[in-house]
């Protein structure tokens, strides 16, 4: 039996992707990014100081990540705001999923910060949060080898899905597996790699030759965004 | 902020034309979307020329409280987003974010413009409770007009989520029944520094004001809440000006509202 999505994508097929830079005037470095019903925004403010001090790394900056979910974007109850352990976890993946494209060696004792907030989700916010926030660094002019694309591939019935959305998710249960990967598209390596549920060592493998192109996509979009940013 | 960019601020106001050109009396270009977020039961943009705030409506079943069995909740809360500006940090709510938090409540709590009789399901058991969340996310000053405006705008636009007959809520299913208000109740801060009153600072005129007096009014003669801030005190002549101006600011803004869905 083949597994039929509900949306009727195929099994590569990510949602429908909207991304735009310079969404936030008060920002250094702001982006959108929408795939589906998810929808992340990104805001970069730095390389600024670093209090407390203690913090600072004479020899480069740092870079920090806030992930939060406006109250009113999950898919069910109100979401209390301030940090839960889920938000400093992805928080936390996230910084880990940027850090590699960037060089912030000119910026010692500084910080870079950037805030990731999702005004609604439908599966998927942490690769979209990634993506706006790699779109926002680039805006805000800083020094980056490649974006940072990001997506999830799940396992859903025995069938290898690309983009997740919410329907597919709570399927039967929760029972899918969700494994959100993030990429730097031109050499790619892994710079995000989570999972759960239940995935054979053979079908992992493929998940992650499935994302591939999708990611070199992806990261088209971005690009095509900041690009749209100076031809407007 | 600096005492040069403070005279600078002053000595705009002085001559009539502010920093980005408006007249004293002169609010930004107001506009006002809704229903924007699937996840919320109502939902509004707001903007004030650059500066944007989102309002999100949720609602949900509990247990009225004990004093008040027929009566569900209604609360609003704002969070000032460091995402929104340079200025604002991460961690527990700041002073400036309850104040307005709790201002834009008032004016709607005491408004009665919703009526929480109306919330109840099933009397000491089950009621709905409402709460809005106003995010700015280009903040650009004038966050109790902008988050007021943009709440009642998110309670206007919702529509009632499932109840199950388990009375668990399926919020993947919206009703077609709307959220009523008798009334539309609208904040209008009043700013003023040395003897000039002005209406809709910006984040950079807000740092020079010296008192500034909130006047929320659901329509031209009543007022259900004010507000004084800032350092300075207001004379009673003051007082009167400045609610005079609320009044038919607030007028303005109604009419803007009344054309949104």
């Amino acid at each position: 039996m083949t597994f039929k999505r509900p949306s009727k994508r195929k099994n590569d097929e990510p949602r429908k992707i909207e991304a735009e830079v310079g969404v936030i005037k008060k920002a250094d470095g702001s982006a959108r990014f929408k795939i589906g019903d998810t929808e992340a925004l990104a805001a970069v403010y730095g390389p600024r100081e670093l209090h407390p001090r203690f913090l600072q790394d004479p020899k480069k900056g740092i870079l920090r990540c806030s992930y939060s979910m406006m109250p009113f974007s999950g898919d069910g109850s109100r979401v209390r705001p301030g940090p839960s352990r889920r938000s400093k976890e992805i928080s936390l993946v996230s910084e880990k999923a940027l850090i590699p494209v960037l060089d912030l060696s000119d910026y010692p004792n500084t910080v870079v910060d950037v805030f990731i907030e999702l005004p609604q989700t439908d599966a998927g916010s942490r690769c979209a949060g990634i993506c706006a926030a790699s779109m926002a660094l680039a805006d805000a002019g800083l020094v980056m080898k490649d974006m940072v694309a990001a997506i999830s591939v799940g396992m859903v019935r025995d069938t290898l899905v690309v983009d997740l959305d919410g329907d597919e998710e709570h399927l039967d249960d929760n029972e899918a597996a969700d494994i959100p990967i993030a990429m730097i598209p031109s050499t790619k390596e892994i710079t995000l790699l989570q999972m759960d549920g239940i995935v054979s060592k053979k079908n992992l493998k493929k998940a992650i030759e499935l994302v591939i192109p999708v990611l070199a996509d992806i990261a088209q979009a971005q690009r095509n965004a900041l690009l749209n940013r100076y031809n407007r | 902020m600096n005492q040069e960019m403070k005279e600078h601020v002053k000595a705009a106001l002085r001559s009539g034309v502010r920093l980005d050109g408006r007249k004293l009396e002169e609010f930004r270009p107001i506009t006002i979307e809704t229903g924007m977020i699937s996840t919320a039961e109502g939902s509004a943009r707001v903007k004030f020329g650059e500066a944007e705030v989102l309002a999100g409506l949720k609602m949900a079943v509990e247990r009225p409280y004990p004093d008040q069995p027929d009566s569900g909740t209604l609360m609003v809360n704002a969070e000032l987003l460091p995402m929104s500006s340079p200025e604002f940090e991460s961690g527990p709510p700041s002073m400036d974010s309850i104040e307005t938090s709790r201002v834009i409540d008032r004016g709607i709590r005491e408004s009665k413009a919703m009526d929480t009789k109306v919330l109840c399901i099933e009397k000491g058991e089950k009621v709905w409770s409402m709460a809005v969340d106003v995010v700015p996310i280009n903040y650009g000053g004038n966050l109790i007009d902008m988050g007021g405006l943009a709440a009642i705008a998110a309670i206007k636009s919702a529509f009632y989520p499932l109840l199950l007959e388990d009375g668990t809520v399926d919020y993947h299913q919206k009703t077609k029944q709307k959220v009523k208000m008798s009334a539309h109740p609208i904040p209008v801060t009043i700013c003023k520094i040395g003897d000039l009153l002005f209406v809709d600072p910006t984040d950079e005129e807000e740092k020079a004001v010296e008192a500034r007096l909130t006047v929320t009014s659901i329509d031209e003669d009543k007022i259900c809440s004010l507000q004084k801030g800032g350092d300075s005190p207001l004379t009673v002549e003051d007082f009167e000006k400045m609610i005079d101006l609320a009044l038919k600011k607030a007028k303005e803004i109604r009419k803007i509202l009344d054309g949104v869905k």
